[in-house]
């Protein structure tokens, strides 16, 4: 590891200056669990290190029935697991937050590190496209708001220009249900091979506000939008489930790689969009008509 | 660059100067000589190096030492005062889950704080909060069974 500066503003303004003063030899730390060991591998070389731990607004975790939630950049996946509001408001946030990684990451790793790595595979990010989350980001002009689906360019690539910070993940008040499964060889401790989010409300025995997001399987996460085109509004019917979950598959783009090639990936796709459909609308109070 | 980092260790103030670069494992073996965090995987993997950061389970490879300024820090040599073994520790050696023993003081201080949140784990849950330990000799069903030994035991397992 080559030498650095080490940096640990106590406000947002401070994060900003220091940011603009270093350039592009400023480093962002949050929980550390990714950037360690591309530091420790020699992947990235930095001279100034800027640690968000003092910065108390990026830790806040905030909730009204009017706008929704407010998740806070530095709040942890441990928090995620714990938080009784997002047990109460968004229970799929604590349910995926629990299957990543292991207690001892999830202790430290963040919602906006697992966001600003920009890994396809990322966890957080299908279901918080399923909730319609909106990325709230600050710089020295100002800050703005995007959809989360342009917040992701590439992999390792986000929107964030230089000298941005991303300070807080929006979420609308929830209306349905979401779930989040993840495919992986061991339970624990593995990137998701594939992971799809669902959300969901029914009414009357009607789909609304369909939402299907895909990880692991493009070179960004991405929403199933055509898949989420044949769900909404439709009577609740197993063919419906089984035409979204064909069509989710055909408009992902993975690709081959260590851990699955990509025409098992379109398989799990549509097993996945299917399986988490038909939970959404087991537990709901939609029945299904055959 | 160095910087003066304050750390509670295992109820001692320690003051430390030190390289930006060294990780809160680096400083625990390499500076305080406390030889019970394991250096396995030094990549967040194998959780031989499983410490208490106020109070919560990290990976101490995966630390700065810098980012710990102002923190308690509670390691293996930590969790008794007169040199017994605790009740966990107690039930790793009496069910037999300790072999080469190179995992478990990351075993107990990720057990240990499964217990202190939660007294009455079920058998899921103690392998979920073991997760993030590697262990190549046991086949964990040892040790999981240790742990479960304790489940619903008032006593204090710390």
């Amino acid at each position: 590891m080559r030498a650095f500066d080490y940096h640990a503003p106590e406000t947002i303004p401070a994060a900003l200056d220091l940011f603009s003063q270093l350039g592009d030899e400023a480093t962002i730390l949050a929980g550390g669990t990714d950037l360690l060991l591309r530091m420790k591998a020699g992947e990235l070389r930095t001279t100034g290190v800027v640690s968000l731990r003092r910065i108390a607004d990026l830790k806040k975790l905030e909730f009204s029935p009017e706008t929704g939630m407010r998740l806070g950049a530095s709040v942890t996946l441990r928090e995620l697991t714990r938080s009784p509001l997002i047990h109460r408001h968004y229970p799929c946030l604590a349910q995926t937050a629990g299957i990543m990684a292991s207690e001892q990451i999830r202790s430290r790793a963040t919602v906006g590190g697992n966001l600003c790595n920009a890994a396809p595979s990322a966890d957080l990010a299908p279901p918080l496209l399923a909730l319609s989350a909106r990325a709230l980001i600050i710089g020295l002009e100002g800050e703005r708001q995007v959809a989360l689906e342009e917040f992701f360019i590439g992999p390792g690539e986000t929107c964030l220009k230089p000298g941005e910070l991303l300070r807080a993940v929006l979420l609308p008040t929830p209306r349905g249900q979401t779930t989040y499964l993840k495919l992986t060889p061991r339970a624990f401790m593995d990137p998701a091979v594939v992971g799809v989010a669902v959300s969901l409300r029914q009414t009357n025995g009607d789909f609304e506000n369909a939402r299907i997001a895909l990880g692991g399987v493009a070179p960004t996460p991405m929403r199933a939008l055509q898949a989420e085109e044949e769900l909404s509004g439709s009577d609740i019917k197993i063919e419906k489930i089984e035409t979204a979950s064909a069509v989710a598959a055909q408009e992902c783009f993975p690709i081959d790689d260590v851990r699955a090639t990509a025409w098992y990936r379109r398989r799990m796709v549509k097993v996945l969009v299917r399986r988490a459909c038909l939970a959404l609308v087991e537990t709901g109070s939609g029945r299904m008509r055959s | 660059m160095k910087s003066l980092v304050t750390l509670d260790v295992n109820g001692d103030q320690r003051e430390l100067y030190l390289d930006t670069r060294r990780t809160l494992l680096d400083v625990l073996r390499g500076d305080l000589g406390l030889m019970g965090v394991h250096r396995g995987c030094d990549s967040g993997e194998c959780g031989a190096c499983t410490v208490h950061l106020d109070g919560l389970p990290v990976a101490a490879c995966l630390v700065l030492a810098t980012e710990c300024d102002g923190a308690r820090v509670v390691t293996v040599e930590g969790i008794t005062e007169d040199g017994e073994l605790t009740h966990l520790q107690r039930a790793l050696v009496d069910e037999g889950g300790i072999q080469c023993g190179f995992c478990t003081p990351g075993m107990v201080m990720s057990a240990m704080a499964l217990l202190s949140q939660n007294s009455n784990p079920s058998e899921s849950e103690v392998r979920a909060a073991l997760a993030g330990n590697l262990c190549r000799c046991t086949g964990y069903l040892k040790i999981v069974q240790a742990v479960l030994s304790l489940a619903g035991e008032q006593a204090e397992v710390a």
